[in-house]
């Protein structure tokens, strides 16, 4: 029973930013429609800032983790404006390969500018770990808990209290129209693909500590996302936010009762059954929040 | 003229060995050209049916495996207390069954996953993929996991009556992989010249016409599943046979990618294409060896891949046959006109 227990916890934890990788991806491939290989570099990268900020630049672990998703922005949106800007228009599969070319070319990039040896970022949380009976969470993991539902909570108020969030919606229901009501439409482009990349890079600030950063980091990262959209529904964000929560638990368990080595393996069994049972995801009436 | 230029094509591909003798080049036409048998059998399936198969590796790997594993025997037990002791045999044998195999695969894919279409597709194909990395990672008993399979057999062809063939050197390789592309190549030509190569493109062309005018859209594009992923089963036969050592990273998704970029660039939707993609490729990491550090060289091919979508997004073949009209002929029949048309 403890064992479960302790399964439930590491659930929360590992689902709260595959929550935030989820909602990220929603953004752009549900409702920008852009299939984003790039995805999982930003969520590399965001653990990269992550350990430069803290072990070169000696700066505080709670400064480092705005500072990496603010630019996680910035490459989101540089990203946007030099790619995708130009090829708006054009068919999913071209954009589909360009994007993997960036991908290619961006993991190259991290791997010769950080070497492939794999770095652990120093965090200011005590060892010992917090026990609640017989279940036991480090410090450090309820940390990321909590900042990854600080950051599902922002997120949504962005998109659906704000003017910004009305921007994006009224543009992925209808363009022209929201271009006739003054909606600067290229950038609510930019804007709507720099918030999805900054989540990634949040969700790799958090996950980053916890384990290890290196360059690879990203490209499980990137599908795990996918199939937590598809899951999900594409461009819902609470059905990203339960997806994400229903893959860990999947991995969780998978991981616990059945064999370790096959636990990244749940989230391409998700997505295939889904796609094979469940082609809209399982929250279908909701699918299009944009 | 189309005939002609594909016999001195072919010529001269044979007439390589008699001048290049250094085995490092030689060693990159051979896994180049098995490259090229692969993103072949790939461009059947993106360039005459429009389906992005990200996946594709997945049968490369299966035929690699399945060929090494028929030709080196194991031992493995099953639940249920079933206990299977596979003999060794012959290479070819594991050529064949390496076919066979990976087509069914194909076939299996194709029934399940052409339920969905676009990005759906290519996430499947993908999930697919990693879901067999896994399996070849974790069934140790089976396929050694990360230790590799290794001491796989040469190629071997037994004739009756004149004893046995070893394909043992690397010269007998680039002959033995110059054949079978070429083989390839000619399958595929006639089977999208066929009833059935109309239909795809059809299919691609528009789905909901093709339809209406009574083209059975799975078993169409199913047909087109299972040739590919035989042919590269083959291609990943040859490739494990060669090699000699088989482990997971066969399945790595940049070998996927290395496939499509080989398409894309060559021109998919051309016969022509792939192998011109291809050479270009699979050549390009030997050029760049002595300028560039390993990382670099893939900074440079994800690069040279985004620059070729932005200025030839049709890819290279039909970019020259805009300016080569006599050329046409190379590539499918109604490709090279549409193409014209678009673009005029």
């Amino acid at each position: 029973m403890g064992e479960l227990f302790q399964h439930l916890i590491n659930t929360l934890v590992l689902g709260g930013t595959y929550a935030l990788l989820g909602i990220g991806l929603t953004l752009i491939f549900g409702i920008m429609n852009v299939v984003n290989f790039t995805h999982g570099i930003l969520y590399t990268f965001g653990a990269y800032v992550m350990f430069i900020v803290v072990q070169k630049f000696e700066l505080n672990f709670f400064v480092a983790l705005p500072l990496s998703i603010a630019s996680g922005w910035a490459l989101g949106a540089l990203v946007e404006l030099t790619l995708l800007r130009p090829l708006r228009g054009s068919d999913i599969d071209t954009t589909m390969l360009v994007m993997i070319g960036a991908w290619i070319a961006m993991q190259s990039a991290t791997l010769w500018v950080w070497g492939g040896v794999a770095k652990s970022v120093p965090t200011p949380f005590p060892d010992a770990p917090l026990e609640i009976g017989p279940v036991s969470v480090s410090w450090l993991r309820l940390f990321v808990l909590v900042a990854a539902g600080a950051l599902i909570v922002l997120t949504y108020i962005l998109i659906n209290r704000t003017r910004l969030g009305s921007a994006m919606r009224a543009t992925f229901q209808d363009q022209d129209t929201a271009a006739l009501m003054g909606v600067n439409v290229n950038l609510i482009y930019t804007s709507t693909f720099a918030l999805g990349s900054s989540l990634a890079a949040a969700a790799g600030a958090l996950l980053g500590p916890v384990y290890v950063v290196y360059p690879a980091m990203g490209d499980l990262a990137a599908v795990k996302a996918f199939a937590i959209v598809i899951l999900g529904g594409l461009g819902n964000i609470t059905g990203a936010v339960i997806g994400g929560f229903i893959l860990a638990l999947a991995e969780e368990l998978g991981a616990g009762y059945i064999s370790s080595g096959y636990r990244d393996a749940m989230g391409f069994l998700i997505i295939i059954a889904v796609l094979i049972f469940r082609p809209t995801g399982l929250f279908p009436r909701a699918e299009r929040v944009g | 003229m189309k005939l002609l230029l594909s016999i001195v094509v072919v010529a001269a591909l044979a007439a390589v060995p008699l001048w290049l003798s250094d085995p490092y080049l030689l060693n990159a036409l051979i896994t180049t050209g098995i490259f090229v048998i692969g993103a072949m059998s790939l461009n059947l399936l993106l360039g005459f049916t429009g389906q992005l198969s990200l996946g594709h590796i997945a049968f490369f790997g299966i035929g690699a495996y399945v060929s090494a594993l028929t030709s080196l025997g194991f031992s493995v037990s099953l639940p249920f207390g079933l206990h299977v002791v596979h003999e060794p045999w012959p290479p070819l044998a594991g050529f064949a069954i390496a076919v066979l195999v990976s087509g069914l695969c194909g076939y299996l894919v194709g029934r399940l996953s052409f339920r969905v279409r676009g990005a759906y597709f290519v996430i499947v194909t993908i999930s697919f993929a990693e879901v067999v990395r896994l399996v070849a990672l974790n069934w140790v008993e089976l396929t050694q996991g990360p230790l590799a399979l290794t001491s796989i057999p040469p190629m071997q062809v037994g004739f009756p009556g004149l004893g046995e063939f070893v394909f043992r050197t690397k010269l007998h390789n680039y002959y033995l992989v110059l054949g079978v592309a070429v083989a390839c190549y000619l399958l595929i030509a006639r089977l999208v010249r066929s009833h059935v190569g109309r239909a795809m493109r059809g299919l691609m062309e528009n789905e909901t016409l093709a339809v209406s005018i009574g083209i059975d859209v799975t078993k169409t594009l199913t047909l087109a599943a299972v040739v590919s992923a035989g042919i590269c089963g083959g291609a990943g036969s040859l490739y494990a046979h060669y090699i000699k050592i088989i482990d997971p990273e066969v399945f790595a998704f940049i070998n996927t990618v290395t496939m499509v970029i080989m398409v894309i660039t060559g021109g998919k939707g051309t016969l022509a294409g792939p192998v011109v993609g291809g050479l270009i490729f699979g050549l390009m990491p030997v050029a760049l060896r002595p300028v560039m550090a390993p990382e670099a060289q893939w900074i440079a091919y994800g690069s040279a891949l985004i620059v070729i979508l932005f200025i030839m997004p049709r890819g290279i073949v039909p970019a020259l046959m805009q300016w080569f009209p006599r050329m046409k002929p190379v590539t499918a029949p109604g490709f090279a006109k549409r193409g014209v048309e678009e673009s005029a």
